[in-house]
Formats: C-alpha cells, sequence, structure tokens
C-alpha cells in the first residue's frame, strides 16, 4: 500500500479516535493526543506500528485524536484512513 | 430465545463496544441506513474490527448488509462472513432470486474461508410492497432461512400511506409475514416502534404483534428493550398453564384414558403445541422447568 495523499477517518466522540494520515519522510511519524494518554500511550502506538508494519508502511505522518477508543476501533480506523489515502483522488 | 434485536450504528464504536451489555437478545450491526455513503468503507472495517475481537456477552449477532442494487453489498460479505456472524439481515428484499443470488455468494465466501456451506443463517428484511407480496416464496428461497422480518418505515413509504402508531397501514403486510414465515416454519419479527419516549404505545404494539403470532421485535432504542423482553416472555401463569397440561397428560397416560381434560377443558394437539412453547422459551430464559 502507497500512501499518495492525505486522508481521514474516525470522529471526535467518546470511544472513538480521528486518524489523519499522510505522505511521509522515509519514517514513521505518530503524533497522538489521548485522553487517557498517560495509561495508554505505549499501547495505542503499539497497535499502530503493528498495523502500518501489517501493511508493509514504512513511511508515514500519522496524526491520531483519541477520545478512549479500543484497539479494534484503533485498528479500523487506522487501516480506513490507510486504504483511503492509497486510492486516486 | 429472541425476543428483542437491537439496532446499533455501523459507524458507532461507542454503542458498538456496549452492544452486549444493553440486555436486547440479539444485536444489528448496521451497514445499511445508519450509516452515510461516504462513511460505507469506516462502518465495514469498524464492524469486521468488532466481530473479531469484541466479547458481546452471548448475544445473538446480526448484520445489516446492504442492499443488492448498491456497489456495497459484496464488500460488506467479504468483510463480515469470515468472521462468523449468526446471521445476515440483508435489505429491500423483493423475491427467491435475491436471496438466492445472496446466498450464492454466501456460499462461495464460506468455503473459501473454510466455514461449513449454509451455517450463516438469513434474516430478510422485507420492507417493499413487492417483497410482502412474495414473503413465502422468500421464506423458502434458501434452507439459510431463519426468519423474516418486517420494516414498516419503507413499506409505508412504498404503498404511500402514512406511517401512523397505531399501524392499521401495516396490518395486511404484518398478517401476511407472519402466516408466511409460520408456513415456512421459520420465525417472525416485528418493525421497531419508533417514538422513543412512548413506553405505552411500545407495550401496546409489542402486545398486539404477539398476539399476531410474531416471536419477537426490532428496537431502536435500549430504553426498549426491557418492555419488548417482558411482553415477549411467558408470564408466571402462562408457565403454569404449560405444566399442568403436561401433568394432565400424564395423569390421564397413567388411569389409561384416551381423552385428557384440564379444568374442564378438552386438551387436544394446539393446546399442548403452545404448551410446549411456553415451556421451552420459560427454559431458555433460565427458569427451572421440568423436562417435557
Amino acid at each position: 500500500m502507497i500512501i499518495q495523499h492525505p486522508a481521514v477517518c474516525g470522529t471526535l466522540e467518546s470511544s472513538d479516535v480521528m486518524i489523519t494520515v499522510s505522505p511521509g519522510d522515509g519514517e514513521i511519524c505518530i503524533d497522538l493526543d489521548s485522553t487517557v494518554d498517560m495509561y495508554y500511550h505505549d499501547q495505542i502506538i503499539k497497535v499502530m506500528k503493528e498495523l502500518l508494519a501489517l501493511e508493509g508502511i514504512s513511511s508515514a505522518k500519522i496524526k491520531a485524536v483519541d477520545h478512549g477508543a479500543l484497539d479494534c476501533t484503533i485498528k479500523a480506523r487506522l487501516k480506513t484512513a490507510l486504504v483511503r489515502s492509497s486510492k486516486e483522488v | 430465545m429472541r425476543r428483542t434485536m437491537m439496532f446499533l450504528p455501523g459507524n458507532n464504536p461507542n454503542m458498538i463496544i456496549n452492544g452486549g451489555i444493553l440486555g436486547a437478545d440479539s444485536i444489528i450491526l448496521d451497514l445499511e441506513d445508519a450509516v452515510a455513503p461516504d462513511q460505507k468503507d469506516a462502518a465495514r472495517e469498524l464492524v469486521k474490527n468488532a466481530l473479531e475481537s469484541v466479547d458481546f456477552g452471548g448475544c445473538e449477532v446480526i448484520v445489516r448488509i446492504n442492499a443488492l442494487d448498491t456497489p456495497y453489498w459484496e464488500d460488506d460479505l467479504e468483510a463480515v462472513i469470515p468472521l462468523k456472524p449468526d446471521m445476515i439481515m440483508p435489505t429491500k428484499v423483493s423475491g427467491a432470486e435475491y436471496c438466492k443470488t445472496l446466498s450464492a455468494k454466501m456460499d462461495e465466501i464460506e468455503e473459501r474461508c473454510g466455514i461449513p456451506v449454509g451455517k450463516t443463517k438469513l434474516i430478510p428484511l422485507l420492507e417493499t410492497a413487492i417483497g410482502i407480496e412474495n414473503a413465502f416464496t422468500i421464506a423458502t428461497s434458501t434452507p439459510r432461512m431463519e426468519a423474516l422480518y418486517l420494516g414498516a418505515e419503507d413499506l409505508t413509504a412504498d404503498l404511500r400511506c402514512k406511517r401512523t402508531k397505531e399501524g392499521n397501514e401495516i396490518l395486511y403486510a404484518r398478517g401476511r409475514l407472519v402466516t408466511a414465515a409460520r408456513a415456512a416454519g421459520i420465525e417472525a419479527y416485528d418493525t421497531p416502534f419508533t417514538d422513543v419516549e412512548d413506553l405505552e404505545g411500545l407495550a401496546r404494539d409489542a402486545a398486539f404483534v404477539k398476539g399476531l403470532g410474531y416471536t419477537g421485535k426490532a428496537v431502536i432504542s435500549p430504553r426498549h428493550v426491557e418492555t419488548v423482553n417482558r411482553i415477549f416472555s411467558p408470564t408466571i401463569a402462562e408457565i403454569e398453564h404449560a405444566k399442568a397440561v403436561f401433568h394432565a397428560i400424564e395423569e390421564a397416560k397413567a388411569q389409561g384414558k384416551g381423552a385428557i381434560s384440564l379444568n374442564g377443558k378438552m386438551v387436544d394437539a394446539p393446546i399442548v403445541m403452545r404448551a410446549r412453547l411456553v415451556l421451552e422459551n420459560a427454559k431458555a430464559m433460565g427458569m427451572e422447568v421440568e423436562e417435557i
């Protein structure tokens, strides 16, 4: 999968995360803003990095605004944003 | 036992992750009307991930997919069938061919994923005039059929009439659907009551369709679950009567009697069948019922 342009998925509602994906500069750069950052920062980053690796992505800028999303929601929102960003506009 | 089926919007993680604790017997993860066209991909991915990892606490899980005249239905099936939901709810089902097309696609996905072909059941949503008229052929179109479900909002638009709380405009459709379902040996489920605040109206509506022979009712709000569950559960009096029917049968057998009576009334086959259903439902609700 190749990230071609910025794309977003998710909402700012409770239990959701809004993820924006953009083309990177040769590395993975994640900017996380979470209401549960103190407790789950590392876990959220881990879930996102695992999915990026699974999709074979080594260069991307990710902005995530999290309101307590579970792992399954983080994975779903990131996957959809990645697919949207890889499609021709 | 399936008394309540609760709709949950497929793109709302907060509602989906709490789906198993709201008291409904079944939850319907909705990829159709509750999802905007530009969010179909997001909802499909969210429902897929939820099916993979959310514990719905023993709730039956149904996925409502988009209609066959949209570009979404095949992607919906490809995403969810491998994760083994209990049932698929196809929408705007018009006839047997519709169900056969859908079932053939489900066969293909199940076979590819190593799932026994036919395992995923169907509960088609009949919400058009042609769907209601074809209810029996739909109900018998594939062995996947588990139940028919009436959708009154789209139906009344198709009939060009106003949807009312009294529901006179859908009386024919309600009768036709439950008769078709019972003739095919499957269950029948009623349309939701859409006034979230009117619990008395809901109770009247649910009791009315229970009286027509419906098995249960869909709900669109957690507030409606308790009322619908109560209406569609056997009462203590019904359970006691059902037990008495079987005791009367045992007693008559012991005495070598052919004809059986209870409280001066003849116990015939339909009474025994109804008593059996009451006790089966009571047992499914976790009540202690002696073996019948």
